[in-house]
C-alpha cells in the first residue's frame, strides 16, 4: 500500500495537449484571483462576510456565481462538442475518442448538477425567506454547508481534467459499462464521489427548504396566501428530499461494486444492471422536475408582476403544481422504453408521462390569462418569459411525442432525444434563471441590471438556440445516435456546422451577459434601487431595501392576503404615504456567522479525493476531521449575535424614508402607476 | 383582547393594517399561519424530514434486496445461512435500547444528568452489542465464503444490513457525543433539540430493523 | 414551426435515409404514430404559441386599445377549457401509446406468409456478430437478410450495453449480457440499411455501424451457400478473439459457428468479453478475425 495509493504522476495528462493546458490556463486563472484578492486585502472582508455567511442571501448569490462560472465550463465542453462533430465527417476529428467522451460526459453532469441546481436552489435560497416575510431559512448553518459541498463536487469534477480523468460514458455512468472491469480508471470515481458529496449538500437544502416553507411564515400566511415562487419552491423541495436519497443509494451501490467486488450490475456474479436503469431514473426524472417547478415559479413572478396584473388561476396553479410533483414519480421508465419491459409496462408509464404535460399545459395557459387584461411591460425578464413559453410548447410536444413508446422506438438515444431535453431544460430552467436572475438582481445588490445589453442576450440566446437544437430534430430523424466521436453520413454534417453556428451565436449571448454584468457595475451608480422596489413588485420580497438588511423585516409583516404587499402599496399610494406608523423596534438575534460549512467542505474534498485514489490513510484522517468539525460545531456557545436596536432602526427608517419619498414625488407627479425602469 | 392569540396578535402588527383576525389560527398547529414556528418544532420537524429521506435510501436497498434474492451465482440462500437465534438477540438488544432511549428521554426531560448518561449508557452498550452480533454474523459469513462478493443476493444482503449497522455506528458516535456533551454544556435548549434528534434517529433505526428482520430474515427463512 | 418546417422539407425531399423513409412495416408503422402524434399536438402548441405572442404584444403597456382587467385572476369557463383541452388531446394520444405500443412490442411476431429467419445478434466491443442458427454461418458487422421475410432477431451482448438499431427497419432494442430481448423486423424490400449501436458502449462504439443488406430470396440463398463453404469456423476460441475489444477492418463472414454458441452467450457459460486491456487512447481498426 503506497502513501499515495494510485496517485502517480501519469495522472497529470504531460503528453496530452488539450487537458494540459486547459487545465493550465483554469489553475492559473485561479491562482490569479486568489492572489489578487489577497492583494487588495479582500480576504478577511470575503471570509468575514461570504465564506462564512450563514446569511441566506449571501449563500443565495454564492450558488449563483458558482452557477455562472460552471456555466462557463459546461459550454466550452459543448463548443467543443460541437465542433468535433463539424469536423469528424469521414475524419478524425481533433478530440480523440476518450477526450470525446470525458467532454460529453463532464459537460452533462456540470450543466445538470453544477449549473442549473446551484441557479435555482441559488435563487430559492435569495428569494424564499424574503417572499415569506421571515428572517432566514430553518437551519442557516446547514444552508452554509449545503452550498460549500456543492462547490466541493464542482472542484472536485473540475480537478479531473488536471489529475486523472473523467467518466466516458455520459452525464448517467451505466453499467456494466461503468464497472471496474470495462472502466478501470478514475473517471466513474471522479463522477461517483463528487455527486455523492454534492448530493448530500442538494439533500440538506431540501430539508431546509421544505421546513421554511411549512413551518416558518410570517404571520397571517397561509398556504393559499404564499407566492407561487414558495409553492413552486415546496414542490421542488418536497421532490428533493424524496429523490436525493435513490442517488446516493444507488451510486453507493456502484461504488461498492467498484471498490470492494460487489454484484450490484455486474455481468457476473447474478448483477442486474437493468436495476440501476430503474433506480437512477427514479431518482432522474424527479431531477428534472426539481429544476423546472421553480424555473416556473419564476415565470409566475416575472409575468403577474410585467403584466402588472395578479396571477391568473393562483389555486389551480397550486393544483398543477402539486399535481406535476407527484406524477413526476410515476413516470421514470420512460427513460428506458427500448429496454423491452413489455407493452402493457410501457404503455402505462408512456401514458403516465403525457399524464403531465396536463397540469404543464394548464400553466401556460394560466400566464397567457395573465397576461390578457394586463399591461404588459417588456423588461428583458419578460422576454425571457414569452421566450420560454414559445420554446417550451414545442419542446414539451417533442417530450409527449417522445412518451410514446412506439416513437420512442425510433427516437431513443438519438439527437432528436438530445434536442428535446435541451429544449426543455434551455428553455425553461436555463431561461427561467435568466430572467431570475435579472428580476431579483437589484433585490440582491440595489442596482438594476443594464436592460439594453439584457434585450441582446435574450436575443441572441433564443436564436442562438434554435440554431443550435433545431438542426438535432433534424439530424435525429434522419437517424443519429447520440456521442458518436465521428460518423460518415454526408446527410448529417451541414446541419452538425449549422449547430455549429447555433452554438457561436449563443457564444455572442453569454458575452453579452458577460458584458452586462461588468457595465452595469461599472455604471450602477445611475441605476440604483433607492426603495427596493424597481419593478413595481407584487410580493414581499419588494417591501424590503435593497440589499436587504441582515435581518430583512424590522418587523415581520402581518399578512392579511395573496400578493400582501400589493394591498400595501395599493393603500400607500392612494394616500401618498406609508400607510403604517414607524413601528416599535427591538433588537434582532440573527445566526452567527460559522466557517463549518467552509471546513467540512474542504474536508469532504480532501476525502472524496483520497477515496478517488485509494488514499486510505487521507480518508481515516478526512473522516475524522469531519466528525471533529460536527462536534465543534456542536460545541459553541454562542450561535446567535444580538444587532443592537440602534442598528435596526437604522436600517428601517432608511428604507422607509426613501419609499416615503418616492410616494410623495409620485403623488406629486401624478403619472400612471406604471413607468418603466431605465 | 384576552385570548392568547388576540394578545400576540396585537404584539405583532405593529402596522395596523386592521385586518380580521385570522380565523381561529393558533400559534402551534402547524398551519404556518400564526408566523414562524418555534425553535423545537423547527428543529424536530426538519429532523423527521431528514428520517423520511433516510426511509427512502433504505428502502432503495430494499427493493434492490427484493429484486436479487434469487440471484445466487450458485451459491447459498437465506435458509442455509441465517441464524434466526442471533437475529432474535440482536432484535432484543434494538428493541430495548429503544426502551432505555426513551428513559434517557425521560431524564432529559427531568434535567437529571445522572439518569440521563446512565440510561444513554445503557443505550450505547446495548447498540454495541448489536453491533458485535452483527459483525460476527458478518465475519462467520465471510469465511463460509459466502461474503459480498459470493453473488448478488449476498451483495444485496450485506449492504441492506452493512448500512443499517453503519447508521447504527453514526448513532453510536452520535450517543457518545450527547454523553459528553450534556455534563459539559447541561440542558440547554440546543443540547435537548439535539438529544430530541439523536432520540428520533434511533428509534427510526428500530423501525428500519424491524423491517429488515422481517423481510430479511423471517421471510428469507421461510420462503424456500 | 421550425421543426414542422424542417420535418416538411424532409418528407419532400426524402433527406436522410432513416426513420421517415421506412423499407419495412414496424418503421412504416411508427413513422404514422410519430406523424399523426405530432399534427395532433401542432393542432394545440401551434395556436397556443400564436395566443401567447398576441396576448403579449396586444396588452402591452403602450397599447390604448386594449382593455386592462386588473381583477381578471379567475374564471370558471376557462378553468374548465384549459383542464379538459389537454387532457382530451393527452386521453387521445394515450389511446394511440397504448394500441402503438401493443401493435409494435418488438417481440410480437410479424403477420406473415414467409416463416420468420431466426438471426442471434451479438454486440461486442466494438463489433456487431449476426449469427444464423439455422444456415450455420455467422457474419461480422454486415447482416444479409432477405428481403419480404420477417426476420426474428435475438439479441444480447457479450459485455457492456449496446442498442441495436436500424431506423428504416424499425425499433431500437437494448443488448444486455446475461438476456436475449426478441426483435422483429422485416425490410419489404431490397436495398441497403444503415445500422448502429444506440448506446454508449466504449473507445471504439463511433464504429459500430453495420450494412442490412435485404436481397431477394433467391440472392440470400445464394449468399448463404456460399459462406457457408468458405472462411473460418465460430468456434470458442474464435469467439475469445472476438470478445477482446478491438474494431474490425472490414465485415466478413464465418463459415460455420459452433451450436448453441449463441445460447452460452446467452447463459453466461461462455464468460463476458474482457475489458481495456491498456489504457491508449483511440481505438484503431484491425483486420479480423
Amino acid at each position: 500500500m503506497t502513501l499515495l495509493g494510485k496517485l502517480t504522476l501519469q495522472a497529470i495528462p504531460l503528453n496530452e495537449p488539450l487537458p494540459l493546458f486547459s487545465g493550465l490556463a483554469v489553475v492559473i486563472i485561479a491562482l490569479a484571483v486568489v492572489a489578487w484578492v489577497i492583494a487588495k486585502g479582500y480576504l478577511p472582508y470575503l471570509w468575514r462576510e461570504w465564506i462564512t455567511s450563514v446569511d441566506h442571501k449571501r449563500i443565495g448569490v454564492m450558488y449563483c456565481i458558482l452557477a455562472g462560472v460552471m456555466l462557463l465550463r459546461g459550454f466550452i465542453d459543448a463548443i467543443m462538442m460541437r465542433t468535433q462533430q463539424a469536423m469528424a465527417y469521414d475524419a478524425p476529428g481533433f478530440l480523440p475518442p476518450s477526450h470525446f467522451d470525458q467532454v460529453f460526459s463532464a459537460h452533462g453532469t456540470i450543466m445538470i448538477f453544477f449549473v442549473a441546481m446551484p441557479f435555482v436552489i441559488g435563487l430559492m435560497n435569495v428569494v424564499v425567506p424574503l417572499q415569506l416575510g421571515v428572517r432566514d431559512v430553518a437551519f442557516p448553518t446547514l444552508n452554509s454547508v449545503s452550498f460549500w459541498l456543492t462547490a466541493a463536487g464542482a472542484l472536485l469534477v473540475n480537478l479531473s481534467l488536471v489529475v486523472g480523468e473523467f467518466d466516458k460514458m455520459g452525464w448517467l455512468p451505466y453499467p456494466p459499462l461503468s464497472e471496474l472491469a470495462y472502466s478501470p480508471g478514475v473517471g466513474v470515481d471522479y463522477y461517483c464521489w463528487s455527486l455523492q458529496i454534492s448530493g448530500i449538500g442538494t439533500l440538506m437544502t431540501g430539508i431546509n427548504f421544505v421546513t421554511t416553507i411549512l413551518k416558518l411564515r410570517a404571520p397571517g400566511m397561509h398556504y393559499t396566501r404564499m407566492p407561487m415562487f414558495c409553492w413552486t419552491a415546496l414542490a421542488s423541495n418536497l421532490l428533493i428530499v424524496a429523490a436525493f436519497p435513490v442517488l446516493t443509494a444507488t451510486l453507493a451501490m456502484l461504488l461498492l461494486d467498484r471498490y470492494v467486488g460487489f454484484h450490484f450490475f455486474t455481468d457476473t456474479g447474478g448483477g442486474n444492471s437493468m436495476m440501476f436503469m430503474n433506480l437512477i431514473w427514479a431518482w432522474g426524472h424527479p431531477e428534472v422536475y426539481i429544476l423546472a417547478l421553480p424555473a416556473f415559479g419564476i415565470y409566475s413572478e416575472v409575468v403577474s408582476t410585467f403584466s402588472n396584473k395578479p396571477l391568473f388561476g393562483y389555486r389551480s396553479m397550486i393544483y398543477a403544481t402539486m399535481a406535476i410533483c407527484i406524477i413526476s414519480f410515476m413516470v421514470w421508465l420512460h427513460h428506458f422504453f427500448t429496454m423491452g419491459a413489455g407493452a402493457d409496462v410501457n404503455s402505462i408509464f408512456g401514458i403516465a408521462s403525457m399524464i403531465i404535460a396536463v397540469p404543464t399545459g394548464v400553466k401556460i395557459f394560466n400566464w397567457l390569462f395573465t397576461m390578457y387584461g394586463g399591461s404588459v411591460r417588456f423588461n428583458t425578464p419578460m422576454l425571457w418569459a414569452i421566450g420560454f413559453i414559445v420554446t417550451f410548447a414545442i419542446g414539451g410536444m417533442t417530450g409527449v411525442l417522445l412518451a410514446v413508446p412506439p416513437a420512442d422506438f425510433q427516437l431513443h438515444n438519438s439527437l432528436f432525444l438530445v434536442a428535446h431535453f435541451h429544449n426543455v431544460i434551455i428553455g425553461a430552467v436555463l431561461f427561467g434563471v435568466f430572467a431570475g436572475y435579472m428580476y431579483w438582481f437589484p433585490k440582491a445588490f440595489g442596482f438594476t441590471l443594464d436592460e439594453r445589453l439584457g434585450k441582446w442576450a435574450f436575443w441572441l440566446w433564443l436564436i442562438g438556440f434554435w440554431v443550435a437544437w433545431g438542426p438535432g430534430y433534424v439530424v435525429g430523424l434522419e437517424g443519429m445516435t447520440r456521442r458518436l466521436q465521428h460518423y460518415d453520413v454526408a446527410e448529417w454534417r451541414p446541419w452538425l456546422i449549422l449547430a455549429e453556428v447555433g452554438v457561436g451565436i449563443i457564444l455572442l449571448g453569454i458575452l453579452a451577459q458577460i458584458a452586462q454584468i461588468v457595465v452595469s457595475v461599472r455604471t450602477r451608480d445611475r441605476r440604483r434601487d433607492v426603495t427596493g422596489d424597481p419593478w413595481d413588485g407584487r410580493n414581499l420580497e419588494w417591501s424590503t431595501a435593497s440589499p436587504p438588511p441582515p435581518f430583512n423585516f424590522a418587523v415581520l409583516p402581518d399578512v392579511t392576503d395573496q400578493e400582501p404587499y400589493w394591498d400595501m402599496k395599493a393603500r400607500a399610494r392612494e394616500i401618498g404615504q406609508l400607510t403604517r406608523p414607524e413601528p416599535e423596534y427591538e433588537p434582532i438575534h440573527m445566526p452567527r456567522n460559522s466557517p463549518t460549512g467552509f471546513v467540512t467542505a474542504f474536508l469532504a474534498t480532501v476525502t472524496g479525493f483520497a477515496l478517488i485514489w485509494h488514499i486510505w490513510w487521507l480518508v481515516l484522517l478526512g473522516l475524522v476531521g469531519a466528525y471533529a468539525t460536527f462536534v465543534v460545531f456542536a460545541w459553541r456557545d454562542h450561535d446567535e449575535e444580538l444587532i443592537p436596536v440602534e442598528e435596526v432602526a437604522r436600517l428601517d427608517r432608511a428604507n422607509r424614508a426613501a419609499r416615503s419619498a418616492a410616494l410623495h414625488h409620485r403623488l406629486l407627479r401624478r403619472e400612471t402607476q406604471r413607468e418603466t425602469p431605465e | 383582547m384576552s385570548s392568547p392569540e388576540s394578545v400576540l396578535r396585537a404584539g405583532r402588527d405593529p402596522y395596523h393594517i386592521g385586518h380580521a383576525p385570522s380565523t381561529g389560527a393558533p400559534e402551534y398547529t402547524g398551519h404556518g399561519a400564526g408566523g414562524p414556528a418555534p425553535k423545537r418544532i423547527v428543529v424536530g420537524y426538519g429532523f423527521w424530514i431528514f428520517i423520511l429521506s433516510d426511509v427512502i435510501l433504505f428502502s432503495c436497498f430494499f427493493a434492490t434486496y427484493t429484486v436479487l434474492i434469487d440471484a445466487r451465482n450458485g451459491g447459498p440462500g437465506p435458509q442455509q445461512l441465517f441464524d434466526l437465534h442471533n437475529t432474535a438477540l440482536e432484535t432484543a438488544c434494538l428493541l430495548l435500547s429503544s426502551f432505555t432511549c426513551g428513559m434517557t428521554s425521560l431524564a432529559v426531560a427531568r434535567h437529571n444528568l445522572l439518569w440521563t448518561e446512565i440510561t444513554l449508557a445503557i443505550t450505547g452498550l446495548l447498540g454495541l452489542t448489536f453491533l458485535g452480533l452483527e459483525a460476527h454474523e458478518f465475519h462467520a459469513l465471510v469465511a463460509l465464503g459466502a461474503g459480498p462478493t459470493r453473488s448478488a443476493f449476498l451483495t444485496a444482503f450485506f449492504a441492506l444490513v452493512g448500512c443499517h449497522g453503519a447508521h447504527v455506528t453514526c448513532g453510536l458516535l452520535w450517543l457518545g457525543t450527547m454523553m459528553a456533551q450534556f455534563p459539559a454544556k447541561g440542558f440547554k435548549e440546543t443540547i435537548r433539540h439535539r438529544y430530541l434528534c439523536f432520540s428520533l434517529f434511533w428509534h427510526a433505526l428500530d423501525i428500519i430493523w424491524i423491517g429488515i428482520f422481517t423481510v430479511v430474515y423471517l421471510i428469507g427463512v421461510i420462503t424456500p | 414551426m421550425i421543426v414542422v418546417a424542417l420535418l416538411v422539407l424532409g418528407e419532400l425531399s426524402g433527406c436522410g435515409r432513416a426513420q421517415l423513409q421506412p423499407a419495412g412495416p414496424i418503421s412504416d408503422a411508427e413513422r404514422k404514430i410519430l406523424l399523426d402524434s405530432v399534427v395532433i399536438m401542432l393542432a394545440i402548441v401551434v395556436p397556443t404559441i400564436l395566443a401567447t405572442l398576441g396576448v403579449a404584444w396586444w396588452y402591452r403597456g403602450s397599447n390604448s386599445r386594449a382593455r386592462r382587467q386588473p381583477d381578471f385572476v379567475y374564471s370558471g369557463r376557462v378553468e374548465l377549457i384549459v383542464w379538459s383541452i389537454p387532457a382530451l388531446v393527452i386521453t387521445f394520444l394515450g389511446g394511440i401509446a397504448w394500441i402503438g405500443s401493443h401493435d409494435l412490442d418488438p417481440a410480437r411476431p410479424l403477420p406473415s406468409k414467409a416463416a420468420p429467419l431466426d438471426i442471434q445478434v451479438v454486440s461486442l466491443d466494438w463489433k456487431w456478430l449476426f449469427i444464423y442458427p439455422k444456415l450455420g454461418i455467422a457474419s461480422v458487422n454486415r447482416l444479409v437478410v432477405p428481403a419480404g421475410v420477417p426476420l426474428r432477431l435475438r439479441l444480447t451482448s457479450a459485455s457492456v450495453w449496446n442498442a441495436f438499431w436500424i431506423p428504416q427497419l424499425g425499433s431500437i432494442l437494448y443488448c444486455m449480457n446475461g438476456m436475449a430481448g426478441t426483435l422483429y423486423l422485416e425490410a419489404d424490400r431490397p436495398g441497403v440499411y444503415r445500422g448502429e449501436s444506440a448506446m454508449i458502449s466504449g473507445d471504439g462504439f463511433a464504429d459500430m455501424h453495420f450494412d442490412t443488406d435485404a436481397v431477394p430470396q433467391h440472392e440470400f440463398d445464394a449468399w448463404a451457400a456460399s459462406t457457408r463453404s468458405a472462411g473460418p469456423a465460430l468456434d470458442d476460441a474464435a469467439y475469445r478473439v472476438l470478445l477482446q475489444q478491438s474494431v474490425p477492418a472490414h465485415p466478413y463472414t464465418y463459415g460455420s459457428v459452433r451450436s448453441g454458441l449463441f445460447a452460452d452467450i446467452v447463459m453466461q457459460r461462455l464468460p463476458p468479453g474482457d475489458g481495456p486491456r491498456d489504457s491508449a487512447p483511440g481505438v484503431h481498426p484491425v483486420a479480423l478475425p
